[in-house]
């Protein structure tokens, strides 16, 4: 069966899919399950550029995303002016320091001969500079978390529209990604796996603990919206002439009073199906976009190029290419593209809640998704994230469902059905682990393997 | 006199707050890079479900203990833990030589590149997570039971007349005792028993070793084992000493690899020197020193802030900058393992 024929099918698998949740669980559910598909696959197509063009392994998926959720934090949220008067000079200052003493260390770094006084030389001068950062940082952090900490107790943000963020979460996660790839891309695939993985902790250590910044654990909720509002939509009457319209057959059965009735359930049913079809409109807007660029820039001559260097490095070298700058190049686009997705996520969710940040769920679910739909291939990423997603959320409602059959013999009160039904949603983890080990043996391409454009003979 | 008081007490709370903290933390951590060095060494790829192998002896351990506490059976002063070690090994090794038999052997024979087998380490760790969540739950289980302290904070201020306790949990002085111990064992087997010579020549230089009459199934199989049994008591220990959640267990990763790393990644006397490496920078960096320089300085110089360097929260990032440094400035480790 070819790629395309392929593609088609798993997609209208999919649709099929989430027409029976619509029909079955409710339309609202399938919608939601929707959205997060569509994110799902924007993580995925950015993890794949960096593993499947380049074979490099991020294992810090979940730092990146959820550099785009602060992102959509201090994008949205109004400027809280007593706190940047309470603090903001202390924090410039404590910001320059900050920047003065890495460039002092990299300046000394250069310019020294390596031995012990260079690293003398750099312990000095980063133990010196840091403390002296702290010494305007730790008043100026006091006194911004002072303001009135129940409510605000952080800067808050620039008040913009909050899809500004999106595009501001990729540029975030891109400008860590070049730090981190800096530092780690000269190492070997083990060692960057390792490298990503703790500072996708750091990341989140300092978004959990940094309270003026985003007001750690005490999270951000009621984010703005790109889109409506269900209340106002209800009480539009552009939207409630919609819905007569769109219902207008099963109104006319009914006689007018009980249409009444009807129509207000139906509006209030509309309106959170037609927010959500917002943001699916809005979701689906940047997947397309960069699934295009995606197949642009692998098929492009850099495309190659990035596959050249993965499948043979030194060859590659040899033929006179960078590869620890492309790699560098390729590791900050795909973070950026993830960045852009965790954006996204918190959009949608409305709130940025720091520890709901878990690596089995940001970080090796999305590789699930690369892997199972097909490292190196876009569709197969995009197909992944939507597969793994469905998977993930349907395994629970489906787990519990199968544990309550399985142990129907049991008493209703029987400690062990108990147990068994109300833990039946971590074997989704389970589940998930063997997908990904059947898929990596049996299929080690994954559903859409990777094409292999064979050159055309030019004798 | 009073200034040899106050530089005692100063001792003892360094004593009481880093060094036995730190003892203990880096006996735990060093016993889980011991097993991620060797899976390293061996079988050449970085484990990444080594955290959660950990949580699954540990929790085998906890069921077994509870088991024996409902059947009135208890150690004394000792916690019941230590009875039910065995069953949770056993099962571990069980778990690690399926996993072995269906996944990894499968890539091994077919000399599939370290990247792969890290990936299929990841679907082993999804797995062993969600059984064990399944199982025990994610929430937090407490297993500890007999006497809490070897010496306690009271007794210690009344029998020297320092204004400082020290205080030593059994759970802290247990897991020094056994750290030493098992790597004692350790390095006996891989220094003096066939076996244990022929799992280092297979480190070493693997197509040497087979050609020699190594073979390499038991090398693997004895690998695991090991692995099994240093995981469990690991877990067990750091379990009684804190608690046990499975999501700890988890995070514990990546203190384990950088001690792995940092030691020298493939070598064991450099696991157990990272660990401890890690362990006291950890409790270093996150003491607030405050108390300290009380006892130290003259009134007139008290300092006013905790004097804390970070806040306890940011204990990864100190693991995490060690790493890096290390590689950075010397890659194969503070003792030389594996050039990679």
């Amino acid at each position: 069966m070819t790629n395309t024929r392929k593609t088609q099918l798993a997609f209208a698998a999919i649709a099929v899919l989430l027409m029976i949740i619509g029909f079955a669980q409710s339309w609202n559910v399938s919608l939601g399950i929707l959205n997060l598909c569509l994110i799902s696959a924007v993580m995925a197509l950015g993890v794949n550029m960096q593993w499947g063009y380049a074979g490099l392994l991020n294992v810090g998926v979940m730092g990146f995303a959820a550099l785009g959720g602060m992102s959509a934090v201090l994008v949205s949220q109004a400027p809280i002016v007593e706190a940047w008067n309470a603090g903001w000079e202390r924090l410039f200052i404590a910001a320059f320091c900050f920047g003065g003493t890495i460039a002092a260390t990299v300046f000394c770094y250069r310019k020294l001969a390596p031995g012990r006084n260079r690293n003398l030389a750099l312990t000095l001068v980063i133990v010196a500079g840091l403390s002296l950062t702290r010494v305007f940082l730790d008043p100026a952090i006091s006194s911004i978390e002072a303001i009135e900490p129940a409510k605000t107790g952080f800067l808050g943000g620039l008040g913009l529209p909050i899809i500004f963020s999106w595009l501001v979460g990729g540029f975030v996660a891109a400008g860590i990604a070049w730090c981190i790839g800096k530092v780690a891309l000269g190492l070997r695939a083990d060692y960057l796996a390792i490298a990503t993985l703790g500072i996708s902790e750091i990341i989140i250590a300092v978004l959990k603990n940094e309270d003026w910044l985003t007001r750690g654990v005490k999270n951000v909720t009621g984010l703005s919206r790109p889109v409506p509002y269900e209340i106002d939509l209800q009480a539009s009457d552009w939207f409630i002439d919609l819905m007569r319209w769109w219902h207008s057959g099963s109104l006319a059965a009914i006689d007018a009073s009980a249409g009444q009735q009807a129509l207000k359930q139906f509006v209030i049913d509309g309106s959170s199906i037609f927010v959500k079809l917002c943001y699916t409109g809005l979701f689906a807007g940047v997947l397309i976009v960069v699934l295009l660029l995606s197949v642009r820039a692998l098929n492009s001559p850099w495309g190659r190029m990035m596959r050249a260097i993965r499948d043979n490095e030194i060859a590659a070298g040899a033929m006179g290419k960078d590869v620890t700058r492309r790699h560098l190049e390729i590791f900050v686009i795909g973070s950026a593209v993830i960045g852009i997705a965790g954006a996204m996520l918190t959009t949608l969710d409305g709130q940025f809640t720091p520890t709901s940040y878990q690596p089995l769920r940001f970080t090796f679910l999305i590789w699930v998704m690369v892997i199972v739909g097909g490292s190196g291939n876009n569709m197969g990423s995009v197909l992944g994230g939507f597969l793994i997603w469905l998977v993930w959320i349907e395994a629970e409602p489906v787990g519990v469902w199968m544990m309550q059959a399985g142990t129907g013999w049991l008493d209703e009160s029987n400690a062990l059905r108990l147990h068994l039904i109300e833990n039946a949603q971590h074997m989704r983890l389970f589940f998930m682990g063997l997908v990904l080990l059947l898929v990596l043996r049996f299929s080690p391409g994954g559903i859409l393997p990777e094409v292999v454009r064979k050159q055309k003979n030019t004798v | 006199m009073e200034a040899v008081t106050d530089f005692t007490s100063a001792l003892v709370l360094l004593l009481n707050f880093i060094v036995v903290p730190g003892l203990s933390y880096g006996s735990q951590l060093a016993l889980g890079a011991l097993g991620i060095t060797l899976v390293f060494g061996i079988l050449r790829f970085a484990n990444f479900a080594h955290g959660d192998t950990m949580a699954f002896g540990t929790m085998i351990t906890i069921l077994v203990t509870w088991w024996l506490q409902s059947k009135g059976v208890s150690l004394g002063p000792l916690p019941t833990a230590l009875l039910a070690l065995p069953a949770g090994i056993l099962l571990t090794i069980l778990l690690l030589v399926i996993t072995d038999k269906s996944v990894y052997r499968y890539y091994r024979q077919r000399k599939a590149v370290p990247v792969t087998f890290m990936i299929a380490s990841m679907g082993v760790m999804f797995m062993t997570n969600g059984i064990v969540r399944f199982v025990i739950g994610p929430n937090d289980q407490r297993f500890l039971d007999g006497e809490r302290f070897i010496v306690r904070a009271r007794d210690f201020k009344a029998a020297t007349g320092l204004a400082e306790g020290l205080s030593i949990k059994v759970s802290q002085g247990l897991t020094i005792v056994i750290a030493i111990i098992l790597v004692a064992l350790l390095f006996w087997f891989l220094q003096k028993t066939r076996t244990g010579k022929a799992m280092r020549a297979y480190s070493d230089n693997e197509d040497l070793a087979l050609l020699s009459g190594v073979d390499p199934d038991r090398v693997v199989l004895v690998t695991w084992i090991i692995t099994a049994i240093l995981a469990t008591i690991a877990g067990t220990l750091y379990g009684l000493d804190k608690s046990f959640k499975p999501f700890t267990y988890l995070q514990l990763l990546l203190p384990m690899f950088a001690a792995a790393i940092v030691g020298g990644i493939g070598n064991p006397i450099g696991a157990i020197l990272g660990g401890y490496v890690i362990a006291f920078s950890e409790v270093i960096v996150t003491y607030a020193y405050k108390k300290v320089f009380i006892y130290l300085l003259p009134q007139s110089l008290e300092p006013e802030g905790l004097l804390q360097l970070l806040s306890t929260d940011y204990k990864f990032a100190v693991s995490f900058v060690i790493l890096v440094l290390v590689l950075l400035v010397r890659p194969t480790g503070i003792l030389r393992g594996k050039v990679l």
